[in-house]
């Protein structure tokens, strides 16, 4: 939110001639506001209401009563421990492998693109123009146990003959990096594009040599495109459920996975409710928790 | 690096030389590739002689791309999805550009509580999002269809039209609308005159954005989408009996479509700059 403070203080004469009617920025505010009042806000009430529900002897599907029945979530939690941990072990897993790719891209295109560093960020989203279920349906033939990628790894000496790749984990954590990656790399070339080489050239001058400079200049000075560019690869993938259903097994099933089949083929919407509201409010804690060690406000 | 100093450095440090210099550089060509395979993937598989399933390769063929709505439902569902996309990204354009408006240029109470609500959606999880807006649809007995899939899009999108239009809005010198009033320009006049024109690229940009995110959606709209099928939930579906060649042609066309609006809008925004 730092730009904002920034127009408040710096140009109050814009200000002042704007702030005549002091109705119009809520009358601007009002329409996006009531709509994402009405189908935000509201509906996540109305998931609480429905993880406290329970369904009535003999009642038809899907019929159920409020009864505020708490101890749904631990039932909940309880049946679908696993799912809920892998979740979010697999979401901090590909988060670490999105960042690892991409830092450096991110790098590369702020600091040595030159004159090609807007097509480079054209080229960053444009795999994004694809359905990303047609590319995740493309990871399972490139991963395929007939696949370049395995017939390439089989011909390591220690490897077994049953090496594969689909239908486990480390697919359902490839597919997941891979889908996040420009949320994980926009942000972090925002950040390190507002750097100023010269800084980096001080740095030199004053003998650090190169891995000292990132160090101590470019990695903290990038400290808030990391953080958030792990926070936007981080939440969708511990919610996602379509890599674990395309590259995993039955059991790789995350969380979403658990949600999306609860209330479509179950048809237990209090289950599926409490783990959706479980997983939102730990989400929330781990990003605010995040947020605060790592002290950047500026997220906004 | 002393290499520099000899006389006639050896080719292996030569090349060593040349790969630690430009290793930064090598490991982005990597990434780019990481990032493109699938592309590549989804484009070749669109040329497969494939029939029903198209996992395996077949043999190199046209057809897919001289009838592209072949498969039963592809069309249909690309129909669907564009509707959904355009009505969603004309809505949620104009509620967010509305709010970043508000945000950027004027003073209020309740700035705060505002950001947090458009910062809210983009921190929930999209399982989450579609979950909770179909528990309250179910709650007031409202059957999935065409139109709650459009106000999940917008939704969604609103959060990411107001941060995009905002950033352009803030990096705006307020001294142009200031010029403005000077002249004698009314507050309306401004910024139909001054402040729109100038914002235009990032209402653009957003909307962009918002169209793409809408045609791609695959969760939030599997939860209140109902028997109402989009382009990605056909995919979704079908992917378990297999995948007909002609959503790869339907996903290489938007690739390639995507990127020539991107491109002409580079071209043209750098065009202007230059006048």
């Amino acid at each position: 939110m730092a730009f904002l403070h920034g127009v408040a203080t710096g140009h109050s004469q814009v200000k002042s001639a704007l702030k005549g009617k002091s109705l119009t920025p809520y009358l601007l505010l009002a329409p996006g506001l009531i709509w994402l009042i009405t189908f935000f806000i509201i509906p996540i009430f109305s998931l609480a209401s429905t993880s406290t529900m329970v369904r009535p002897d003999g009642a038809q599907v899907g019929v159920y009563v409020q009864e505020l029945r708490f101890a749904n979530y631990v039932d909940a939690f309880l049946i679908n421990r696993d799912q809920y941990l892998r979740s979010f072990m697999y979401a901090a897993l590909a988060t670490a492998l999105a960042l690892a790719i991409a830092y450096p891209l991110a790098y590369a295109i702020a600091f040595k693109s030159g004159k090609y560093r807007n097509i480079l960020l054209v080229l960053v989203i444009a795999p994004f123009f694809t359905s990303f279920l047609l590319r995740t349906i493309a990871w399972t033939q490139i991963l395929a146990d007939e696949g370049p990628v395995v017939s390439a790894i089989k011909i390591l000496p220690f490897i077994d003959e049953l090496f594969r790749i689909n239908n486990t984990s480390t697919a359902v954590v490839i597919g997941l990096a891979y889908n996040f990656l420009p949320f994980m790399t926009l942000p972090l070339y925002a950040s390190l594009e507002r750097i100023d080489p010269r800084t980096l050239e001080a740095a030199g001058d004053l003998y650090a040599n190169g891995f000292t400079t990132f160090r101590k200049v470019t990695l903290p000075l990038s400290m808030p495109g990391v953080v958030a560019g792990t926070l936007l690869t981080f939440i969708p993938a511990a919610g996602d459920y379509v890599n674990a259903a395309i590259l995993g097994n039955p059991s790789t099933k995350m969380i979403g996975n658990v949600i999306e089949s609860r209330f479509f083929a179950v048809v237990d919407y209090p289950t599926a409710a409490a783990l959706s509201f479980t997983l939102m409010a730990t989400i929330l804690i781990l990003v605010s928790l995040y947020i605060r060690k790592s002290g950047t406000d500026e997220l906004v | 690096m002393t290499t520099t100093s000899a006389p006639m450095p050896t080719l292996s440090h030569r090349a060593a030389r040349w790969f630690s210099r430009n290793l930064i550089r090598i490991y982005a060509g990597v990434a780019f590739i990481y990032l493109f395979i699938p592309v590549a993937y989804t484009f070749a598989f669109s040329f497969n002689d494939a029939g029903k399933s198209n996992l395996v390769w077949q043999g190199f063929t046209l057809d897919n791309w001289k009838n592209p709505c072949g498969a039963p439902q592809v069309c249909e569902s690309v129909a669907n999805s564009l509707k959904v996309g355009v009505i969603s990204t004309v809505l949620a354009t104009f509620l967010g550009t509305m709010i970043a408006f508000a945000l950027g240029r004027y003073k209020f109470k309740g700035r705060k509580s505002t950001n947090l609500l458009i910062f809210l959606p983009m921190a929930t999880p999209e399982v989450v999002l579609g979950a909770s807006l179909l528990a309250m649809f179910l709650n007031l007995r409202i059957n999935p269809g065409f139109w709650t899939v459009v106000i999940a899009h917008v939704m969604f999108c609103i959060s990411f039209v107001v941060v995009t239009v905002k950033a352009r809005i803030a990096s705006l010198d307020p001294r142009l609308e200031q010029a403005a009033m000077d002249l004698y320009a009314n507050e309306r006049e401004t910024f139909r005159y001054v402040t729109l024109p100038l914002i235009m690229p990032g209402i653009a940009g957003a909307a962009l954005l918002a169209f793409s995110l809408s045609f791609d959606d695959f969760i939030i709209t599997n939860f209140n989408s109902g028997t109402f099928s989009t382009f990605p939930k056909f995919v979704y579906v079908s992917a378990a009996r297999g995948i007909p060649a002609q959503a790869n042609v339907i996903g290489s066309a938007m690739f390639f479509i995507a990127l020539i609006i991107v491109i002409v809008g580079q071209v043209v925004s750098r065009q202007r700059k230059k006048s």
